[in-house]
Parts: C-alpha cells; sequence; structure tokens
C-alpha cells in the first residue's frame, strides 16, 4: 500500500449501475477507497478493477445523477473499520456508520456518521508498564465498556517489537487522546489511543496460535447443543429454505448462547427483523449476565435495500469487529444471515464488470472467498496466553431450497456444524426444523470435546447422545417401513421403534421458541430431559395390538412435553413427571 | 409532458437496437429521462460522451435523425391529494379522462428507509378470512405474495382483502394486467363505494412490457407519500410480480448482461427486494403494507422468481381447491405470515397461537390418513376422526368465503377439537385445555 500524502485525483468517465469508470493521473492501488463528488456530497467507492489509466470502482450508494467530469479522490487507503470503545450497543450500516446518528427517515447519500463518539470520555486503567516489551495486540491498559472490560491494546498494523515508553495514569480521557507511547528499535515514538483503523478483509494475526476447539459453546437450543454441538471457536452453518426458520434459529442462539460479545451481522435481509433486534434486544435480558442484551451486541445492518457494494463489506466489517473483540480474550459469537446475499452481491459485480462466469453465473473464486471468511473464525491463545474466540454461525439460502448450489457446497467444504433445515418438518411444524439425521457436527469427533463434554456434563454423555440418535435412525427406518406395508403390515415392535422416536423428536429436537419458558433449556435441564426421554424409551412395554400403541405414546409425549412448558423442578413440573411415571407404570413388563 | 427552456435537442443516434438507442450527449446524469421522438426513454450506461437510453416503449419506428431531449431529472411523479380515486398508466399520466394531477414533483424509486426509523409491526390487518386472519395473521408494515397459478382467483381474493382491510388508501399496481382485470378491479372497487381511497397505476397487457419497469415504483412513490407526509395506513396491491420479472430479464437480455438461474439477471433478488423492501411501519402510525401477486408456472415455487420473492416477503400465501368441500381455501401447510407472532396470543385471544398450530398438526395427520386410503391400507379410528376434522376445518375455517371475527374462528376451533378429539391428542398447553375445552355434554 502507497503511503504518500499527495492523493491521486481523477474524473469520472463512465457509468453502469453502481460501477463506475474513473480516469487517473497517477497510482491507485487494488480495493482502494474513493470518494466521488457529487454536488455537495461525497460517495465512498471501492476499486475493483484497473486497467491501464482506468480505475473501475464500485460505488455503496446509488449512482443517480452520477455525470462523466466529475472529481474523484483517492484516499490512499483500503475499507477499514474504526476499532475503540464505544462498538457495544451500536447500529451500523455495512460500513460502519452509525445508523442512530443520522438524520431524517430516509438515509442520504454520502451521509457518514462517525463509527462511535470520540469525544467521549472513558475510565482508563493501565495493564502495562513503561519498560515493557510491547507487540501488535498487547493489552496497555483497559476501559469499561457496558461492564464489560475493554483493553486498550497496541495497534494491530505494528510489526515487530517496540517498547512502551510512556502509559497514561489510571483517569478519564478521550477516546482520541494519546494514552501511550511506544518506541520502535530505532527509537521512533509511536503515540497510541483508544482508537485504531484495521482494513477488514484482512484477518487480524495479532495472537499466538490457533487451537483446536474443546469447549461446548452452549446455546440453549437442545437439538444444538445436545445432538449437534457448535464449540467456542467452531464455524457452522445454517442452509434452508425460505419459511423453514432459518433467522427464527439465528435469533434464538443470539439471544441465548454463552457469549461475551455478539454481533449480527444482517446481511442483505429483510429490515422488519432488524428492528425486531432493535427492538427487543434493549428489552431482553442476557440469561447470563442479567444485563440487558443489547448491552452485549452490536447490530451491521445491511437490510436488502440497501446498497449491494455495501453488502460484502458488511460480512468484513462485522468480522472485524469480532476480532477486536477476541483480541481482547473475549468469547465472540458472530451470525451472519445471509451469506448468500454477500455471495449474490459479488456476482452482481462480476457480472457488471463482464467477467467470465463460473457455476450459476457466480464468480469463479467463490469458493475461496467463503473459506478465507470462515478460516478467520476460532479460538485462539493470545500472546498473553488468554484466550479469546470467534464462533461464526452463517446462514445459506439455497436458491430453489437445493443444496446443490455453489454457496451452500463451498460452504459446506469449510464450516464444520451442519445445522440442515427440512422443508417438511417446517411444513410439518415440527420447528426448530434441523433435520437430525442430515446434520452434523463435526466437532463430535474431536476427542478433546468429548472430554470435556463428559466431564462437564456426564460421563456417559456422547453414549447418550449416540443413543438418541440411534433412536432416531430406527424410527426414521420404522417409519418408511409402516409407510410400505401398512400399520398392520409390521409388528407391534416396528411401530414401538416409530413411536420411541416420536418421543425424541417431540420432547429434544421440538421447542417452542416463543414460549418463555420452553425458548432456552440450559444444558442441565437438556441432561435431565435426555434421561427422562432414554428412560422412557428404555422401557419394556406391553401391547396387545399395534393399535393401542398410537394413543398411548399420545399420552407419554403430552405429559413430557408439559414439562417442557414447565418451569425447571416447580410444582407443576414434578406433577407431570409423575404423570408420566403412572402411565408408563400401566403397560411396564416384569 | 413539458420541457425546459434552453434544452438542447440530439438529433443524430448512433446506434439502435430492439430497446435501446446511443447517441453523443454530454451534461447527462446516470438514470436521467430523456425523451427519444416523443417517446419516454432512460440513461442506463454512460461511457464518456456516449450515452445509452432505454427506451420503454421499444425503439420500433425511431430514425436516426429523431429528436432527443434530455430531462434533467429521472422519473419522477407528482404527489398529492390529488391522486386520489384516479387511474394512471406506468408514467403517472391520467388514463381515466380526467385532467394531470397536480402536486409536488418526487423522484420514484427513491431511498431506503434508515432500519432505525422503523417500527417493529404491531397493527393487525383483519380481514375476516380465517385463513388469513387465524393461520397467517397480517400485519401492517409486511410484505406477503399470492404464489398462485394463472388459474386461481387471486385478484379476486386481493380485491377482497384489500377492501376489507380498514386502509386509508389502497394503491393498485397492475402489472401487465388484462384488460378484464383491470376493469374488474375497476367495478368492484366503485361498487364497494371505495373508489375516493383507491388509485391505480395499470400498465395492461396491451402497453408494451418495459413500460411495467415503472409501474412498482410508482405505486410505492405514492405509497412513500401519504404513509411520510400524511400518516396514513395505505396497502399496495403489485399484481402480477411475475411479469414484472419478466420485464427485467427483457432488459437485462437486449444489454447483453448474463443470465443467472432460468434466465433471470444475477440481480433478481435486490432488484424485487428494492420494491418489497417499501413495505414499512413508522412510529407516527404511517405505513405501508404490500400485497403482491406472483404468478406461477405448475406451481413450481423453486422457480427463481418465487424462490427470490420467498426469501424477501414476510411469508406467502397459497390458494388451493379443496376437492372435498369444493371451494377454494388458503392452504394451511404452505402458507407463513412471518409477522403473525407479533400479533397473535397479544393482540388477540391468549390461546390463538396454540388452537392455530393444533389445527394444523391435526390437519396434517389427516393429510396422512389419506395417503393412506389412498394407499388401500386400514384406517384407524384416529385416522377416520382427523379425516372428518379436516372436511370440517376446511369448510368452516380454511374456505376464502368465510368472513367472521377471529374470537369465533378460535371458538369454531375448539368446538372441531372437542368434536372429534381427546385431550391428549391435541395436545395444547394444559392451562389452555381448561379454560377453552368445550365441554360436549354441555
Amino acid at each position: 500500500m502507497k503511503e504518500t500524502a499527495q492523493h491521486t485525483n481523477g474524473i469520472v468517465s463512465g457509468i453502469i449501475a453502481n460501477l463506475v469508470i474513473v480516469r487517473v493521473d497517477a497510482p491507485v492501488a487494488q480495493n482502494e477507497i474513493c470518494f466521488i463528488q457529487h454536488a455537495d456530497t461525497q460517495l465512498m467507492a471501492e476499486v475493483i478493477k484497473i486497467l491501464g489509466d482506468k480505475a473501475y470502482v464500485q460505488v455503496f450508494e446509488s449512482t443517480r445523477g452520477l455525470q462523466p467530469g466529475m472529481q474523484v479522490t483517492f484516499t490512499g487507503h483500503l475499507l477499514e473499520a474504526t476499532l475503540g470503545p464505544g462498538i457495544l450497543s451500536k447500529n451500523y450500516d455495512g460500513l460502519m456508520h452509525d445508523l442512530d446518528t443520522m438524520t431524517g427517515i430516509f438515509l442520504k447519500r454520502g451521509e457518514y456518521t462517525l463509527s462511535f463518539d470520540m469525544e467521549q470520555k472513558w475510565n482508563f486503567r493501565p495493564l502495562a508498564a513503561v519498560g515493557d516489551n510491547v507487540t501488535a495486540g498487547s493489552w496497555l491498559g483497559e476501559v469499561t465498556e457496558n461492564s464489560i472490560p475493554h483493553k486498550i491494546m497496541a495497534p494491530f498494523k505494528l510489526e515487530g517489537q517496540y517498547t512502551l515508553q510512556f502509559v497514561a495514569e489510571p483517569g478519564a480521557y478521550q477516546a482520541t487522546e494519546t494514552i501511550a507511547i511506544l518506541t520502535d528499535s530505532r527509537g521512533k515514538e509511536i503515540p497510541v489511543s483508544m482508537v485504531q483503523k484495521w482494513p477488514v478483509k484482512k484477518a487480524v494475526k495479532a495472537y499466538q496460535n490457533k487451537p483446536r476447539p474443546f469447549k461446548l459453546l452452549e446455546t440453549g437450543v437442545r437439538t444444538i447443543d445436545t445432538l449437534n454441538p457448535i464449540v467456542e471457536g467452531g464455524t457452522g452453518f445454517i442452509p434452508g429454505p425460505f419459511g423453514s426458520g432459518k433467522t427464527v434459529m439465528q435469533q434464538a442462539i443470539s439471544k441465548q448462547a454463552e457469549a461475551d460479545i455478539v454481533i449480527v451481522a444482517a446481511c442483505g435481509e429483510r429490515a422488519n427483523e432488524v428492528v425486531d433486534l432493535f427492538t427487543e434486544f434493549p428489552e431482553l435480558e442476557d440469561p447470563w449476565t442479567g444485563r440487558k442484551l443489547m448491552k452485549r451486541t452490536t447490530i451491521i445492518a445491511n437490510t436488502s435495500n440497501m446498497p449491494v457494494a455495501a453488502r460484502e463489506a458488511s460480512v468484513y466489517t462485522a468480522m472485524t469487529i469480532a476480532e477486536y473483540y477476541r483480541s481482547m480474550g473475549l468469547k465472540v459469537l458472530l451470525l451472519a444471515d445471509s451469506t448468500s446475499r454477500w455471495a449474490q452481491a459479488l456476482r452482481e459485480m462480476s457480472n457488471r464488470m463482464e467477467e467470465l462466469p463460473g457455476p450459476d453465473a457466480f464468480p469463479m473464486d467463490l469458493p475461496a472467498i467463503i473459506s478465507n471468511f470462515y478460516s478467520r473464525a476460532g479460538i485462539v491463545y493470545l500472546n498473553n496466553g488468554q484466550t479469546g474466540s470467534i464462533t461464526f454461525i452463517g446462514t445459506v439460502s439455497p436458491a430453489g431450497g437445493n443444496l446443490k448450489e455453489p454457496v451452500t457446497e463451498s460452504t459446506k467444504k469449510v464450516a464444520r456444524c451442519f445445522y440442515a433445515l427440512s422443508q417438511q418438518r417446517a411444513d410439518s411444524k415440527r420447528y426448530p426444523a434441523i433435520d437430525p439425521i442430515d446434520s452434523y457436527s463435526k466437532y463430535l469427533e474431536y476427542p478433546e470435546l468429548l472430554k470435556t463434554l463428559n466431564e462437564q456434563i456426564a460421563p456417559d454423555w456422547a453414549d447418550q447422545v449416540g443413543e438418541l440418535k440411534n433412536i432416531l435412525f430406527r424410527g426414521k427406518e420404522a417409519a418408511e417401513q409402516i409407510n410400505i406395508l401398512g400399520d398392520d403390515g409390521v409388528s407391534i415392535d416396528t411401530h414401538l421403534s416409530f413411536w420411541r422416536s416420536e418421543v425424541v423428536d417431540a420432547i429434544i429436537l421440538q421447542q417452542d421458541a416463543f414460549d418463555p419458558v420452553d425458548a432456552r433449556c440450559p444444558l442441565n435441564r437438556q441432561k435431565y430431559m435426555v434421561d427422562k426421554v432414554l428412560d422412557v424409551t428404555n422401557t419394556a412395554l406391553d401391547f396387545g395390538s399395534y393399535e393401542e400403541v398410537n394413543p398411548y405414546f399420545k399420552r407419554v409425549i403430552a405429559a413430557l412435553k408439559q414439562m417442557n412448558y414447565s418451569e425447571f423442578e416447580s410444582q407443576k413440573f414434578k406433577q407431570y413427571e409423575e404423570e408420566l411415571r403412572q402411565i408408563l407404570d400401566e403397560r411396564k413388563t416384569g | 409532458m413539458d420541457t425546459r427552456a434552453f434544452q438542447r435537442i440530439y438529433t443524430k443516434i448512433e446506434q439502435i437496437t430492439k430497446a435501446t438507442c446511443t447517441l453523443r450527449a454530454t451534461g447527462v446524469g446516470y438514470e436521467e429521462l430523456a425523451m427519444v421522438a416523443g417517446k419516454e426513454a432512460q440513461v442506463v450506461k454512460i461511457m464518456d460522451d456516449m450515452i445509452t437510453l432505454q427506451v420503454f416503449a421499444g425503439t420500433e419506428g425511431i430514425p436516426t435523425n429523431a429528436e432527443v431531449v434530455f430531462m434533467g431529472k429521472a422519473p419522477s411523479l407528482k404527489v398529492g391529494d390529488a391522486l386520489a380515486g384516479r387511474f394512471f398508466n406506468a408514467y403517472g399520466q391520467p388514463i381515466d379522462g380526467g385532467p394531470e394531477a397536480d402536486g409536488e414533483e418526487r423522484e420514484i424509486g427513491g431511498p431506503s428507509v434508515n432500519p432505525v426509523r422503523r417500527k417493529q409491526p404491531s397493527e393487525l390487518i383483519t380481514t375476516g378470512i380465517a385463513g388469513i386472519d387465524l393461520n397467517n395473521t397480517l400485519v401492517t408494515g409486511q410484505k406477503i405474495p399470492f404464489f398462485a397459478d394463472p388459474d386461481q382467483p387471486y385478484n379476486q381474493v386481493m380485491a377482497m382483502v384489500a377492501l376489507r382491510a380498514k386502509a386509508d388508501k389502497i394503491i393498485l399496481g397492475g402489472i401487465g394486467l388484462t384488460n378484464d382485470d383491470y376493469l374488474f378491479f375497476k367495478n368492484v372497487f366503485e361498487n364497494a363505494g371505495a373508489l375516493h381511497r383507491i388509485i391505480s397505476f395499470v400498465n395492461t397487457t396491451e402497453d408494451p412490457p418495459v413500460e411495467r419497469l415503472l409501474v412498482p415504483d410508482m405505486a410505492l412513490s405514492a405509497a412513500e407519500y401519504f404513509a411520510v407526509d400524511k400518516h396514513e395506513k395505505v396497502l399496495v396491491l403489485l399484481t402480477d410480480m411475475t411479469l414484472y420479472a419478466d420485464a427485467l430479464s427483457i432488459v437485462s437480455n437486449r444489454m447483453d448482461q448474463i443470465p443467472s438461474k432460468d434466465s433471470m439477471p444475477g440481480s433478481l433478488y435486490s432488484d424485487l427486494a428494492k420494491l418489497y423492501e417499501k413495505a414499512v411501519q413508522f412510529e407516527d402510525g404511517g405505513s405501508v403494507t404490500i400485497i403482491a401477486v406472483t404468478t406461477l408456472s405448475g406451481g413450481d415455487i423453486t422457480h427463481a422468481i418465487p424462490d427470490n420473492t420467498g426469501y424477501i416477503t414476510e411469508g406467502q400465501l397459497f390458494l388451493r381447491r379443496d376437492t372435498e368441500i369444493g371451494k377454494v381455501i388458503i392452504d394451511p401447510f404452505r402458507s407463513l405470515s412471518r409477522l403473525k407472532q407479533l400479533v397473535i396470543g397479544k393482540k388477540t385471544r391468549a390461546d390463538h397461537p396454540q388452537v392455530m398450530n393444533a389445527a394444523v398438526r391435526l390437519y396434517a395427520d389427516a393429510a396422512n390418513a389419506r395417503t393412506k386410503l389412498e394407499n388401500g391400507f386400514d384406517l384407524t379410528d384416529y385416522d377416520e376422526r382427523t379425516l372428518e376434522f379436516a372436511r370440517e376445518y376446511s369448510r368452516q375455517l380454511l374456505a376464502i368465503d368465510v368472513n367472521i371475527d377471529t374470537e369465533k374462528m378460535l371458538e369454531v376451533a375448539w368446538e372441531l377439537f372437542a368434536r372429534y378429539f381427546s385431550q391428549a391428542e391435541v395436545g395444547m398447553k394444559q392451562e389452555l385445555m381448561d379454560k377453552y375445552w368445550v365441554d360436549e355434554k354441555s
């Protein structure tokens, strides 16, 4: 990247939708940011191709009214995020401009607000001492942001070793004030404030190493935690046709997950869904701390009617913010809904540049772009030995619900948890519609995770989960047999296999995201219900004919369901548990 | 259309294709409106001084020496109270014989609402149709299409919903409407005495297809005026959005763009989203609600148009002919209103969500029983009862000719539950069953 005081200028020579061709008089860099002067506003754009003296730039705004001959100023840097205290609780557009400080009902072209208040004073406490060795990401001090310790770090852009020459006394400082001075090996002084910038498309690498994930990240969603768990620093994706419950699923995870920080990137999705978050998060409580959810959340909203070019930027902005908080030793959960819209934004641009298309007209390098993005997640050991993590879950909206399309296929290669939403389950209102048999969590193959699960939950937990899966599998086979041979064409055992899997389905898999009690099921309660369900499925029962099986199991499921709806271990909960025991006693053999 | 003083007139067109013409001109802005031999056109590409214009009505008969005048503005509409009760074409010109509607001129296809200035939709729209109010409740600020085959009575249902919805203004965007359907809407609105609150922008099948691209933007610009400036509840009807998408693909094809799935432009999702996302609820009570129609080909919802639409809109409504009762019903399986969670059980009675789910679940059991029957298997007693339930449920609640209030719908459902099932089979929260279960003896 060139670092010159003299910026390159250019003039607009062509316009096709949001692709603008700029004739330049001096060097420009690929992905450099520039501003187009339109009347009294400046429109932000990014260089995406250079041919001779022509720079092709994608404009992050509507290009209506642009004319050849308009002035363009290049900035000399890439698309950057501004990082510092004050990011939490903010609602940003895709380029990290604060939506709340914008004026008027409608978005105005060229209105670029600050990411946070630079003049706000923060109570600074130093964490490092003069003379300390400092590298990129070293913790120099700390302020408290929404009750969360926010580390003030040496800028990520630093390369090599530095010495801390000065650090401010404890006290209140503005974000932009110098709170430390570093010196490099040649004695050059580098002032450091609480604010730093980072190019969003580059991964922050200020850590020692990235081990394999080994700790469960509790979401309170039974079908995830129990059957196909996601882990701290893990990656997962949720593909599903429209109406199968992707968004409800993601919202449930964002509300309940055991994370310090939640970053939600609403990427090319419905504005009303973002409004749900705006409305509910300031009201709802974080089940882990009791504070309001919004206190730990940052929302990046590039809704589907906002400029397409900023859609691609929005996921990178979100990832950069997540990396910033991970470097403070925090557990960050990053959700992106939906990564397909981002891929479509890439497709629109590639098309306008008349590149030769890959499958379904997506750009050829789509798989590489997706895998590169997912690889930025992970749990890390920071240079000071602490851990921090980014758990990333993306949704994919496959065209026509067909999982054999480029975005789903590319994502499947890199994401380790696969939560397949099934149209069939959604149609029969079995929510969450995650298919228990098609879905998987590769982390269940990690011995290091199994070890922590057995320690954390119960010594035989992994076996119990295996048993639940077997019951579901046998149930599916039984259902197929019954469909082919008819109710009276199969043995009572086949009916029992089917109904046992129905119990697992109704009680463990299905969960009412809109019920105040059932919406979130803590791990200990999940364990309790798994025991209960296995108790039922392991009880030998006696039936005279197959016709008795269906009504009997409906009663079993009804009693267990009432347990799910009741406060854990409450009077009501125990009453239904007793009712269940009596139902089982009616037909228990031996 | 009036022209400005000192306008420069160009008379040398260098290139003409079916939909575009290209000429040398300066001082022209992107998306600017122009007149080519008296036909409306818009700037779609600028390369130095080479300007490419898309001529909405097609380039037929345009000579290379045609007069080209640039209007210095993007396509716009004069908004004001004078719009009410009027019928316009895709350019916003009257087609009802009346004078030009006066008002403030605003560019169509304007900027998006800042998401933080939106309010969470929470006001229920009642239609009296239980297939909608009970199972797929609509909310102001929502956008939802009917997914329908061309032979289904979607326009009739839509007109009925619009008239019952208690909206301050109803704006009809007719996109490739047949003349018969256009007259149908006109008659229905007239007969209902509702003409004063209706505004129509109509492009019929007789008009050039590319003109259709302007209709939704015209309708939505008018809607935004009444919702933002007048704080009114506005309902926008867009029929048929499939024809809108078809027009997009014609243009993209003529601009030599690489087509993606189903020959649709790669930007189809963004193009549709820009329109549908105009649906909004504001703090001060103004709202824009969009009910659209997307016609399907043979019920295929995996085609790019319904598929992209489904990802944008807040649910979809399916019509289906129930052969057993011989009526059109709102299909409870495939229909979905995503915003219903914001009002059901809150603005309606507390048992609403669970009654809705239980009824649909039992209806699904009936569908399974029917499959068994068709495959020649014996039915259990439970199967028989679900089939009887399904018939009554369909007749008394799902049929589109039902017109009752929501409370009554819930009562009918409880009555049907008790008639055909035990409490364990219905399987709801016990408190609700204790409270609402209809004792057969009483």
